[in-house]
């Protein structure tokens, strides 16, 4: 008994870390399992097991269009914010100049601003100019909203970043444009490939800012919030299980990946 | 610094020629920043002292500034009923998210990458399935609901959902990660010697924690709280999927407002005011906790 309190109190934060994660994970196993459900125009209750929503992911109308549209929409919005987020950083991160401050704020800015307030801003601009929302302005928007992130990302990175190792590299006569190229960049490669990461995760998954200046175009998150009204199919369960893994094997390979060239 | 050391060896002509690359890295982002953040605020700002014009849709300047007191006194109680749940959820969330980051920064050994891109990967199955799938499991002929009812902790005709738990809990569940992630990075940069130093000198677990972990920790726990409680305060899909007619925040007003009223001023009137709430409260707050630089 004694000795059951004492390996209770030691475990204890580790016990409490599993339930927080049980906690993150459980309305993950409930979209999963009810992906396999044989389900009749709503998916609420448990009909029987089914493989034909796997088998048929398309099966629900429109539902492979907006998620194309959120794949499209986040691969273009994920370079432009990675590049431009990536630039910002650099600058912030390598030089001094003037007007710093107010840099730090305009980047600090939309991240303290609800999306509401982005989303809703942005779509007042865009009907003030006779703008018609549509593919176009839903990017725009998930790129000023990547930005901010992205730098803070590869801020941190370049923070964390040994200047030695450049210092090496002039010394041993590689000018500035070479050190960038051959020691800098390869070495903030993991910081703007997570960075990226994030802004794809952020975009593919926004509804909120999308809602609003999507127009007539269908991205994903927004498909699942209006057929929830009418009955969500199974197959957005098979995608939306679909993708946790993708990524999961993603960010995994990577690890792998990092592991490998950090021993060699 | 390693470029500011290199250009200054080279001597001033140099560092002068330079001096614009900096801004040539900023410009094109900061371009894209004012023109679709910067503009789209300005003209929010302009929007919402308008008054509706003739046809649906219009609306004429006419400075009239008591929008924002029409629109205030209005939606009062969505406002406080933002802040009061966005509050709770962040508090929650930092109760849960404390001990997780802890686990995966101290006790996790190899396991920590795999323990930490867990913490982020519900983020992919989509936040709007996951939302919908707690008011399935809360629901009445949810699994959560009925063990609670044949454990007589609730009565058998009462639903978890649709109720004020259920948004809160929402709430904190979908903005656990960005609580969890900051913590973890500036718990992970304490040195393990320093926690180590306090328990030689006669402190005991909780002294340390107090006095130590808990400190160090501190630039994580604002930057978690901000980035928890900001998106709860404005979030719609929470109270919408899971509340009831009682439970509307203020994001609900917002959104109505402008997508199904088409009430342009009062939406943009009452989107400016909570951004400009939040942003005093969360000036208040870095000041307070004694963060430098944020970005």
């Amino acid at each position: 008994m004694k000795q059951a309190t004492r390996w209770f109190s030691k475990n204890l934060i580790r016990i409490y870390a599993g339930l927080g994660f049980t906690y993150l994970f459980i309305p993950v196993l409930y979209t999963f399992a009810f992906s396999f459900n044989d389900y009749r125009k709503s998916n609420l209750a448990w009909r029987g097991f089914t493989l034909n929503n796997w088998k048929n992911p398309c099966g629900a109308p429109d539902i492979c269009n907006a998620l194309g549209n959120s794949l499209k929409i986040g691969l273009i919005a994920t370079t432009i914010a990675t590049i431009l987020g990536t630039l910002i950083a650099l600058a912030l991160g390598r030089y001094a100049f003037k007007g710093r401050t107010f840099v730090n704020l305009l980047i600090f800015l939309p991240m303290a601003t609800p999306e509401l307030v982005l989303g809703a801003s942005l779509l007042t601009m865009f009907l003030n100019f006779g703008f018609n929302p549509g593919f176009l302005t839903i990017v725009i928007a998930h790129v000023m909203f990547c930005i901010s992130f992205v730098v803070v990302t590869v801020k941190a990175r370049i923070a964390s970043l040994d200047p030695r190792l450049e210092q090496a590299a002039m010394d041993l006569y590689a000018d500035e444009r070479e050190t960038f190229r051959r020691v800098t960049l390869p070495l903030l490669a993991p910081g703007i490939a997570g960075a990226a990461l994030l802004a794809f995760s952020l975009s593919f998954d926004d509804f909120i800012i999308t809602n609003f200046n999507s127009g007539n175009v269908n991205t994903f998150p927004k498909f699942v919030y209006i057929s929830a009204e009418r009955g969500l199919p199974a197959q957005a369960n098979v995608i939306g299980s679909s993708m946790f893994f993708i990524a999961l094997i993603i960010v995994l390979l990577g690890q792998v990946v990092q592991r490998k060239r950090k021993v060699s | 610094m390693a470029f500011l050391h290199a250009t200054a060896k080279h001597g001033s002509s140099e560092t002068k020629k330079r001096s614009w690359l900096p801004y040539l890295l900023l410009l094109p982002g900061l371009v894209w920043l004012f023109f679709f953040f910067l503009l789209p605020i300005l003209t929010l700002v302009s929007t919402s002292t308008k008054t509706p014009g003739f046809g649906i849709g219009e609306f004429d300047q006419t400075y009239r500034f008591a929008n924002y007191w029409d629109a205030i006194v209005n939606s009062r109680a969505q406002f406080l009923r933002s802040f009061e749940y966005a509050g709770i959820a962040t508090v929650l969330a930092l109760a849960i998210a404390y001990p997780l980051a802890y686990a995966i920064a101290f006790k996790s050994g190899r396991w920590k990458n795999v323990l930490l891109v867990l913490v982020v990967a519900p983020f992919f199955t989509s936040f709007i399935l996951r939302t919908i799938a707690w008011k399935q499991i809360l629901g009445s002929s949810g699994f959560v609901n009925r063990a609670l009812i044949d454990l007589h902790i609730i009565g058998p005709q009462t639903h978890l959902t649709a109720s004020a738990f259920a948004v809160v809990m929402g709430l904190t569940y979908n903005f656990l990660p960005f609580m969890t992630l900051p913590l973890y990075s500036s718990l992970e940069r304490i040195d393990p010697r320093t926690i180590e130093a306090s328990g030689d000198l006669y402190a005991n677990a909780i002294t340390t924690f107090r006095k130590v972990t808990l400190p160090l920790s501190a630039p994580g726990v604002v930057a978690g709280t901000l980035l928890t409680f900001i998106p709860a305060a404005g979030d719609f899909v929470n109270a919408e999927i899971l509340g009831n007619p009682n439970t509307k925040m203020i994001g609900n007003v917002i959104n109505a407002r402008y997508l199904q009223i088409v009430d342009y001023p009062t939406a943009a009137a009452l989107s400016f005011t909570l951004m400009f709430v939040i942003l005093i409260m969360v000036t208040l707050y870095i000041r307070k906790a004694g963060t430098e630089e944020l970005v």
